[in-house]
């Protein structure tokens, strides 16, 4: 097939769009000192806000997964009174600045909290400055992504397999993890990167949340924001680094992302 | 009609008024100022600005505050600031040497530290010792913010050890989760106590072991706006300016 | 043991209201029109679709019992679909597609592939086993979807349109190892086809469905000699009118009355081929007492020779050769007379 040529006008506006990509990363990349790459990726404040991100964005994406399936698995078969507006409540994270995010979780969760203060009271359980509290955090504003993604992968699919897989004997549970499942993968995928794409870069929900401290509560996001403020070539670094991180990943399966759907 | 549009956009006109910060301006006396102040400063400038603008009508003065550091970087990395207020001398220090200011800059504040605990004190702490209580929530700044950097010396100070559960960005985080009741004590200025008001209560640590801050005001080089910037920071230092941050509880320059 | 079914539901345009029952000894094909119900029929029997009343039973077991509210759920019932577009698990393997139902139903993963590939190699498609279903022909994905419904050992076979997405050369050839299979298995077969060859080719009886209603039952014989619809009527190709019979006469409408020689009483189906249907420019003359005026609405060539459709008072198509059309010159809008003997006229009761 012959290459399709791109009218002028097309092509400068989707040049400038891709410079507006390349250039921010091209200035990390000039701008940061490579010859003191190593200490500042080696200083263990850096490794464990890195070890930190990582855990919590792993574990914000599996809680996201375990209740935003089944929840984009109601919105997208289950007709029911007020769906619509529950399906609204479960994207507003989506536009809500994230600090409003955070200021919200501790309403609900932090010490005196509606169901915070509860969890303190009976158990003894406080989840700001936890590290809980931060999976908490970035779950909130990254679960939408997953629900959304999901949730338009179930309706856009071919129902009618469920129905062949019924004839055959299975079960709904059946039905759901031989047939629906492996049928909507590449949504459940995309849905999945991007979910822990977004809570691996979350910041004010995090720090409004959960707060700050190295080991517990420092995910990368803060660790670079605070090197801004004393030694911000070191923050260029591990700006750089969770910039390689999350390109890698996003290349890297950009063909089970983009491919199979 | 395309063309029309592209010529204007590179017109000098055009090109000179988006590089001088803010204003289609052809003459030399600019209407306008852009302050960057510490955190601790907010509500003491904010009075400040509104009492300068009523005195010379027509100028508009507009603030961004945040950590020291976060300031210093900005400035550094290109925004276009007019007036720096400082919370300590390195800060203002590196800003200098780094080559940002004009002029010498001049301490127009001091302040001091206080220990902050939600309304009515109900972990009943009454000095720095107690923070280390267990049961007690501590939080504190960052030690890149002076005020943590300072928190920090004044703990050492009274040979109190204490981890804290958060390190905050800025006094006034500090202050809205003691307010919000996630926290039971921080340490921040008398200045963000008192701009508190009922909401919180302070407990005051003894001068034996506090830290007197230093805070010093520069204009900026480069700046177009400079005698707007030159004219705020005098208002600063002036019988009436210094009288305004007293009320807010700051310690006088001198 | 058999398939009971009193179907009455509505879905859509469609209102559905059919007896239909299925014995061991006979394949059941349900013919009819687009928009008939056959599937739809098919589909209730199969629990996808709900009753709005009525029953289904199968073996004396009721499956669906719309007065009791019984319903058993379809992945309960011992069924087997062929689906017109066979619906193949695109992300399993052949093999994993044959297995499913027997996996489904708790059998042991390495007994199920044995099953499966046995299955396969009826079908002889052994060497697919691990291919996925798109890089299978679709002749070869019709037989891997007969394989996969048998595989289970249901009791009831449900065949939807199995071979219409097919090209013709391999229709032909699919259709014969369709009739081998279905012959050969031991339970109750139902089939779904709006293709007239394909029902008689396959079936013992066929049920004749227009608009959600029954319209004619029998074997294929006795449904094609004795149309009792349009529509049979113009899969088989000849002429159908209907009226009441008077010793010797059918009178079909207020004005019309065909001579029949075969006509006795009573409400009555008259047939007539089109072969025995003759085309005149006049009026003719002489023995014929049929005759009458019409307008051609049409002319088609259908294997060498041709079929004019012409309408009026009696409504009939008349089948000529080429040489004829051209001598006389018959051509659409034209006026021409067509005229039929009355002992070609074949009667039966309605």
């Amino acid at each position: 097939m012959r290459r399709e040529r791109v009218p002028i006008a097309v092509g400068i506006l989707a040049a400038i769009g891709a410079a507006f990509f390349i250039l921010p990363l091209l200035g990390l990349i000039v701008r940061s000192p490579w010859g003191d790459a190593i200490k500042a990726l080696t200083a263990p404040d850096t490794v464990e806000a890195l070890k930190l991100s990582l855990v919590a964005s792993l574990s914000a994406t599996v809680i996201a997964l375990v209740f935003g399936v089944p929840l984009a698995w109601v919105f997208a078969r289950v007709e029911f009174r007020g769906r619509n507006l529950l399906r609204a409540l479960t994207t507003l994270p989506m536009v809500l600045p994230p600090v409003v995010g955070g200021i919200a979780l501790l309403l609900a969760f932090g010490r005196r909290g509606l169901v915070g203060s509860w969890l303190d009271s009976t158990f003894g359980i406080t989840l700001p400055f936890t590290t809980a509290g931060v999976v908490m955090a970035e779950t909130f504003v990254a679960m939408p992504f997953l629900i959304i993604t999901v949730e338009a992968g179930l309706r856009s699919m071919d129902r009618r397999y469920e129905e062949a897989a019924r004839t055959l004997g299975a079960k709904r549970w059946t039905v759901f993890t031989r047939v629906t499942l492996p049928l909507i993968g590449p949504s459940l995928f995309a849905g999945a990167v991007l979910c822990w794409a977004r809570a691996l870069g979350e910041f004010g929900a995090t720090i409004t949340f959960a707060g700050n401290f190295p080991g517990v509560t420092q995910t990368m996001p803060l660790a670079v924001y605070l090197l801004l403020g004393t030694d911000h070539e070191a923050s260029y670094i591990l700006s750089l680094v969770l910039l390689v991180i999350s390109l890698g990943v996003l290349v890297a399966l950009r063909h089970r992302w983009l491919g199979s759907a | 009609m395309r063309l029309r549009v592209l010529s204007l956009l590179v017109s000098p006109a055009f090109l000179a008024a988006c590089g001088s910060g803010g204003t289609f301006q052809g003459s030399n006396l600019s209407d306008y100022a852009s302050v960057f102040a510490a955190a601790s400063l907010t509500d003491s400038f904010k009075a400040l600005g509104s009492a300068f603008q009523t005195a010379h009508p027509g100028i508009t003065v507009q603030f961004n505050f945040a950590g020291t550091p976060t300031l210093v970087t900005q400035i550094e990395q290109g925004a276009a600031a007019d007036v720096f207020a400082s919370a300590d001398t390195a800060n203002m220090d590196k800003l200098t040497a780094d080559g940002f200011t004009s002029g010498n800059s001049q301490v127009f504040a001091h302040n001091k530290l206080e220990i902050v605990v939600g309304a009515g004190n109900p972990k009943h702490i009454t000095g720095l010792a107690d923070l280390a209580k267990p049961g007690v929530i501590y939080i504190t700044e960052a030690a890149t913010v002076p005020a943590g950097k300072y928190a920090l010396q004044s703990l050492a100070s009274a040979g109190v050890k204490v981890t804290p559960k958060s390190l905050e960005t800025d006094v006034k985080s500090v202050v809205s989760k003691i307010e919000l009741g996630e926290a039971d004590a921080g340490i921040v200025y008398v200045t963000d106590v008192k701009a508190a008001g009922s909401t919180v209560a302070g407990v005051p640590i003894p001068d034996s072991v506090n830290v007197i801050a230093t805070y010093p005001i520069v204009a900026i080089k480069g700046t177009p706006n400079l005698d707007v910037a030159d004219t705020f920071i005098a208002y600063v230092l002036s019988a009436d300016g210094q009288a305004m941050l007293q009320s807010f509880g700051f310690l006088p320059a001198s | 043991m058999s398939l009971e079914a009193n179907v009455r539901l509505t879905l859509g345009a469609l209102d559905l209201d059919i007896e239909l029952s299925v014995d061991e000894a006979e394949v059941v094909a349900l013919l009819g029109p687009n928009g008939a119900g056959k599937t739809t029929l098919l589909r209730a029997v199969a629990g996808l679709v709900p009753l709005t009343s009525g029953y289904v039973k199968l073996d004396g077991r009721v499956l669906e019992d719309a007065a009791s509210g019984k319903y058993v759920p379809t992945e309960r019932r011992s069924i087997g679909v062929v689906f017109q577009d066979y619906l193949l698990f695109p992300h399993l393997s052949v093999l994993a597609n044959v297995a499913f139902g027997m996996r489904s139903r708790g059998m042991r993963s390495s007994e199920a592939a044995e099953k499966a590939a046995h299955w396969l190699d009826r079908v002889g498609l052994s060497a697919y086993v691990q291919d996925k279903p798109d890089a299978l022909s679709g002749g070869q994905r019709q037989r891997v979807a007969l394989a996969r419904a048998l595989a289970p050992d249901p009791r009831l076979l449900l065949l939807d349109e199995p071979l219409a997405a097919l090209d013709v050369t391999t229709r032909a050839e699919v259709r014969r190892d369709l009739k081998r299979h279905l012959t050969t298995f031991p339970g109750l077969r139902l089939v779904v086809t709006h293709d007239p060859l394909e029902a008689a080719m396959l079936a013992d009886r066929l049920v004749v469905m227009e608009n959600g209603r029954l319209v004619q039952t029998g074997t294929p014989a006795e449904v094609t000699e004795r149309p009792r619809s349009q529509y049979v009527a113009d899969l088989v190709g000849v002429n159908l009118l209907r009226g009441q019979a008077d010793h010797g006469s059918v009178r079909i409408s207020d004005d019309s009355v065909i001579a029949a020689a075969a006509a006795e009483s009573g409400d009555v189906f008259a047939v007539i081929h089109p072969r025995a249907v003759a085309l005149h420019l006049r009026r003719p003359e002489g023995s014929p007492r049929n005759a009458w005026p019409g307008r051609v609405s049409g002319v088609e060539m259908l294997g060498g020779r041709v079929r004019v459709r012409v309408e009026g008072d009696v409504p009939l198509v008349a089948e000529v050769t080429p040489a004829a059309i051209s001598d006389m010159k018959v051509a659409e809008g034209g006026e021409v007379w067509v005229s039929f003997k009355s002992t070609d006229v074949g009667v039966y009761p309605a």
